[in-house]
């Protein structure tokens, strides 16, 4: 029993209290802790990858208990690979995370490190119930991370996020419970012992739990009709956390394989296969809804979170076949989309910034860094789309390779090729409104003549002028500067912070400034503001340059018709430079990719013997309880 | 008391899946709540239903009931809690930021703008 099995446990276990109690406000210690913790976690994961490459089980007692009573870890060819493939995830992540991510919020390197852990431990673990623990220290953390850099947006959508997944945890807890109920056990290998010799009685009992607990990691692998959650929780939260999410996706499909294939697999009597029947439909319109759902989207965002569904469509469709080649194909299928869907994210990530107000939006806009950007989208979205020269083509062509003797062949081909068509198509057009579409209208002089400047990320500046040449200046952050000025040649400023600054001002040339912690400064008004246009939810600043030309003209008009997007573009700060650091990460997971392309042969293989260990039930079981453990069961 | 504890538990759960639909924040919290409450007596009667029996070694005891529901429930009590806290933070900011308690949210917010919600005030 070695005990580098615990390591990926035990690591960030000590790291995270380690980065919040010593180096809480020390963030280059903290960078530099949480770089060292990734790192050592792939070297950690690369080392387990050469210890489970023999084939045997490795089962690691925790304080030495005997196996279905104490908890358990299992090391195996599967969960090596998943290991691994998280390890070059994070450490990926962590770096990129360093050029400017980590400090938009607090903490987050400790919330990275329990996320490790989380995902490690929902590997490594063989027991049901501690599954379900792991899935909550990973979804915690992931809460955490979704919100990391705050706003409004993001904590509206956290608040769905965090609210499925507890409907979720509860899901599980029913689950368990029922498994618990029928065969007295939750120890995986001793699940997989008992569920053959279930009472005739309790088998539909028990069917009931391995349906519910489908449908758990259904959810969390975002299965058609129950991957409504992923678009807005990955649309909004921060461009790295939703690359890191990749492996949370495929957390759901691991966890899947492992106990349909183990618990419920082929030698589970009564129950065998009982998910069999609904996994191939449900992958088939995950992939429908991923590729319609690219093709609706109206921003790179949401491109890639249904992008991300519809790759998962593909990799269930694999596992759905539930036998060697199937689980080969789809395995080769996970480390290829997940490194692809992380770049994608990390990609659009570094994109958003660097196209100004028009942020995700599929709409042209100038675009800063143009020719590299521009590669690295190319090249993102051949590899997400699966086209030839890199791993999604082989991934799919695996898959559609492994289907051929299935009775669903027709519909897996025919969806697998149509959607792949759909997905060209989405890319295509994405790739061409946001870098071919010359910029033409982009930064437009129109308001620049008046010194308006409503810059970036004003919320809404509704400045309704009458016959007031005024500068109004509603500076950055303002969330809502509605400032009412009649013949008034008053400087009217609402300065940074101002949340709600309503300033009617009448026939006064009294400045009013409304300086920059003021909540809602409400000034008396004598006269009615007539014609004061206050615009719900105006997305756009009105510039002030057409409201305030007509002489004594109400300048309703002007607010409610925003005829014009985002006028102060003049104003907008330049663009951040493309830091060095984030592009690196993401060629070097592009790279990655491409690897995967140059090795596919000797990749396909490893996959194809770990996928014939996963099925190979009566060796896990025999690991993990001793060899007297089938004999007593009957099983072979 | 079979009868009695099946019955509670389905109606518990009956009133989280109701408020867990309702479209603002509290009461989706509060369906949540109901919810582990239901499935925290799940857990307990997974163990089967015992009067009187210790879940630990105890000379002379005529039976045991069965302690690993008991620490499956504890586990699953801490967890339930945590997350509650966790979402009535999140629900109280996002109604402080947004002035809705909607769960869709502004539309507006959805579709990917900042919302805000304070031009309701400057009305006339």
């Amino acid at each position: 029993m070695t005990h580098w099995i615990v390591v990926p446990l035990v690591l960030p276990a000590v790291v995270a209290p380690l980065l919040i109690l010593a180096s809480r406000h020390n963030l280059a210690a903290q960078r530099v802790i949480s770089i060292a913790a990734a790192a050592a976690l792939l070297a950690v994961a690369v080392g387990l990858y050469g210890l489970a490459q023999d084939g045997t089980v490795r089962p690691y007692l925790v304080g030495a208990w005997p196996a279905p009573y104490g908890i358990v870890l299992i090391l195996d060819r599967l969960s090596a690979t998943m290991v691994l493939l998280f390890a070059v995830l994070a450490l990926a992540i962590v770096v990129y995370a360093t050029a400017g991510w980590d400090l938009r919020g607090r903490h987050f390197h400790p919330l990275f490190q329990f996320q490790v852990l989380g995902v490690n431990g929902a590997f490594l673990t063989g027991d049901v119930f501690n599954l379900f623990v792991f899935f909550e220290v990973m979804l915690i953390a992931s809460y955490g991370l979704m919100l990391h850099g705050g706003g409004a947006r993001r904590l509206k959508a956290g608040f769905r996020y965090v609210t499925v997944n507890l409907i979720g945890s509860t899901l599980f807890l029913f689950a368990v419970g029922t498994i618990y109920a029928v065969t007295g056990t939750l120890n995986m290998a001793d699940l997989a012992r008992k569920v053959a010799a279930v009472p005739a009685g309790d088998t539909a009992l028990l069917g009931v739990g391995a349906v519910m607990l489908f449908l758990v990691f259904a959810l969390k692998a975002s299965v058609a009709p129950l991957h409504g959650w992923l678009p807005t929780a990955y649309a909004a939260a921060p461009g790295l956390s939703a690359a890191l999410f990749m492996i949370m996706t495929k957390v759901g499909a691991y966890t899947i394989l492992r106990v349909y294939t183990l618990i419920f697999g082929a030698d589970a009597g009564a129950l065998a296969g009982i998910v069999t029947p609904w996994m191939l439909p449900a992958a088939l319109a995950t992939l429908a809804v991923g590729a319609i759902g690219m093709l609706a989207a109206r921003s790179l965002l949401g491109l890639a979170c249904f992008a991300v569904v519809w790759s998962m469509g593909s990799l269930l469709v694999a596992f759905g076949l539930f036998d060697t080649g199937g689980i080969g194909a789809g395995l080769y299928y996970v480390l290829h989309s997940t490194l692809a869907g992380a770049s994608l994210f990390l990609l659009v990530d570094m994109l958003v910034p660097q196209r100004g107000t028009a942020e995700d939006r599929l709409v042209p806009a100038p675009l800063a860094h143009p020719a590299l950007l521009a590669g690295l989208f190319f090249a993102t979205a051949v590899a997400m789309a699966g086209l030839p020269p890199l791993s999604g083509f082989l991934g799919k062509l695996m898959i559609m390779e492994a289907s051929r003797g299935s009775t669903a062949a027709v519909w897996i081909w025919g969806m697998i090729l149509a959607t792949s068509l759909v997905a060209i198509l989405a890319f295509a057009r994405a790739g061409s409104v946001v870098f071919w579409k010359p910029a033409r209208g982009a930064a437009p002089a129109g308001p620049a003549a008046a010194p308006h400047a409503a810059s970036s990320t004003a919320d809404a500046a509704v400045t309704p002028a009458i016959a007031t040449p005024a500068p109004h200046a509603a500076s950055s952050t303002a969330d809502a500067a509605v400032t009412h000025a009649i013949a008034t040649p008053a400087p009217h400023a609402a300065s940074s912070t101002a949340d709600a600054a309503v300033t009617p001002g009448m026939a006064t040339p009294a400045p009013h400034a409304v300086s920059s912690t003021a909540d809602a400064p409400e000034l008396p008004a004598g006269v009615a503001p007539g014609e004061a246009a206050a615009k719900q939810g105006a997305s756009a600043p009105v510039a002030p340059g057409q409201g305030t030309t007509g002489e004594g003209m109400p300048s309703q008009a002007s607010s409610s018709h925003a005829s014009y997007e985002r006028p102060a573009r003049a104003r907008v700060p330049a663009p951040p430079r493309l830091q060095p650091l984030p592009v690196a990460v993401l060629t070097i997971l592009l790279g990655a990719t491409v690897a995967l392309t140059a090795l596919a042969g000797p990749v396909r293989r490893e996959m194809g013997l770990t996928a014939a260990q996963t099925l190979d039930t009566g060796a896990y079981v025999r690991a993990v309880l001793g060899p007297a453990a089938t004999a007593a069961a009957g099983r072979p | 008391m079979e009868v009695l504890v099946a019955s509670g538990i389905g109606l518990l759960t009956a009133v989280g899946v109701y408020l867990v639909l309702r479209r603002q924040t509290f009461p989706v919290i509060i369906g949540t709540v109901f919810l582990s409450y239901a499935v925290n007596l799940f857990l307990f009667a997974t163990g089967r239903l015992t009067i009187n029996r210790p879940p630990i070694y105890a000379s002379g005891a005529a039976g045991y009931a069965d302690p690993l529901p008991q620490a499956l429930v504890l586990t699953a009590i801490v967890i339930s809690f945590g997350m509650t806290a966790l979402v009535v933070v999140l629900a109280l900011r996002g109604f402080l930021e947004t002035g809705s308690d909607s769960v869709e949210g502004d539309p507006s917010a959805v579709a990917g703008e900042d919302a805000t919600v304070t031009t309701d005030l400057a009305r006339p």
